[in-house]
């Protein structure tokens, strides 16, 4: 049931590739959190990012206020 | 083969695309909806001041500038849907690296358009069924905690689920095609039902608020998660897949 080998794209699973994987996930986690969930404390711009972003968090369905 | 690096700038990239992409679907569907939406809850809040403030005259003086003006919530919806954009667009980018060998198939393309229907099932549809979206005025802000940690429960489950699918599904391919796919939507839908009635019912919406306004919301938001997932996965299956030149290269 294996795929054929020939047609992967993606590098073998090594230790390296899963360090790098976990940081870059939760870099783009954080990033996720300050679009979605911050009120200041991470940006540290008061309520600025979270009021500019107010309708983007709407409608992409997280709840908001 | 592809370096990690080629696979996550490419999902960071084509994840901008799709997130602006369905910002201006946001933009177009859903900026009238939650205009009409903040209209009701200004009437409201003027009505609240009225019953309650009168013989302060100082009470209307605390309605404060918004620290962002309309017009400029509607420029930063495009940051908000473009950044999160980018943010699931690497995710899903690190995800196709991590799972591209479990998937059974010999095509990248379709390794990466499966992967977007599982990440739409469990991060979007799975939570929008239970928690639909809500516009501005529906919503009570002492619950806000209580439902973003709800929500937040609602994606990881649906994720569980689509995993749940995955394994019956294969489980149940060796009595065939027909049994495979019942297998899939039964893995699915059984743990989504089952975490339903755990998961606390929350409905916040007024009786006042408007119904037909509330479900075309809905379904904009619905709408522009759509057009993200659709776009992210489309775009990361065109630019992984290879060129028949680059195949026999290769081969
Ligand atoms: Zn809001």
């Amino acid at each position: 049931m294996a795929a054929p080998a020939q047609s992967v794209t993606v590098p073998a699973i090594s230790s390296r590739l899963l360090l790098l994987s976990g940081l870059s996930v939760a870099l783009l986690l954080l990033l996720a959190y300050l679009v979605g969930f911050d009120q200041g404390a991470v940006s540290q711009s008061g309520m600025y990012l979270h009021e500019l972003m107010h309708d983007g968090r709407h409608l992409l369905g997280v709840p908001c206020h | 083969m592809r370096t990690f690096g080629q696979l996550l700038v490419r999902g960071l990239i084509v994840g901008l695309f799709a997130g602006l992409l369905a910002g201006t679907f946001a933009y177009v569907m859903g900026e009238p909806r939650v205009d009409a939406a903040i209209a009701i809850e200004e009437a409201n809040a003027g009505a609240h001041t009225h019953d309650h403030g009168d013989e302060h005259a100082a009470s209307s003086s605390e309605e404060e500038a918004p620290l962002v003006s309309r017009s400029g919530q509607k420029a930063g919806l495009f940051l908000a849907t473009g950044l999160s954009g980018v943010a699931l667009g690497g995710i899903f980018a690190v995800g196709f690296t991590l799972l591209r060998r479990k998937l059974r198939t010999g095509n990248d393309a379709y390794a990466a358009l499966g992967l977007a229907a599982a990440g739409f099932i469990g991060i979007v549809l799975v939570p929008f069924l239970k928690y639909p979206p809500n516009p501005p005025a529906v919503g009570d802000p002492e619950t806000i905690t209580r439902r973003t940690v709800t929500y937040l429960l609602t994606i990881v489950i649906g994720l569980l689920a689509v995993c749940a699918g995955v394994a019956l599904s294969r489980w149940a391919a060796r009595y065939g095609d027909v049994a495979r796919l019942a297998g899939g939507v039964v893995g699915l839908v059984v743990t989504v039902v089952a975490a339903y009635l755990i998961l606390p019912r929350i409905n916040e919406v007024p009786d006042t608020f408007p119904a037909t306004l509330l479900w075309q919301f809905r379904f904009a938001s619905l709408g522009t998660q759509a057009t993200l997932w659709l776009l992210l996965g489309f775009g990361y299956a065109a630019t992984v897949a290879r060129r028949p030149s680059e195949q026999k290269v290769n081969a």
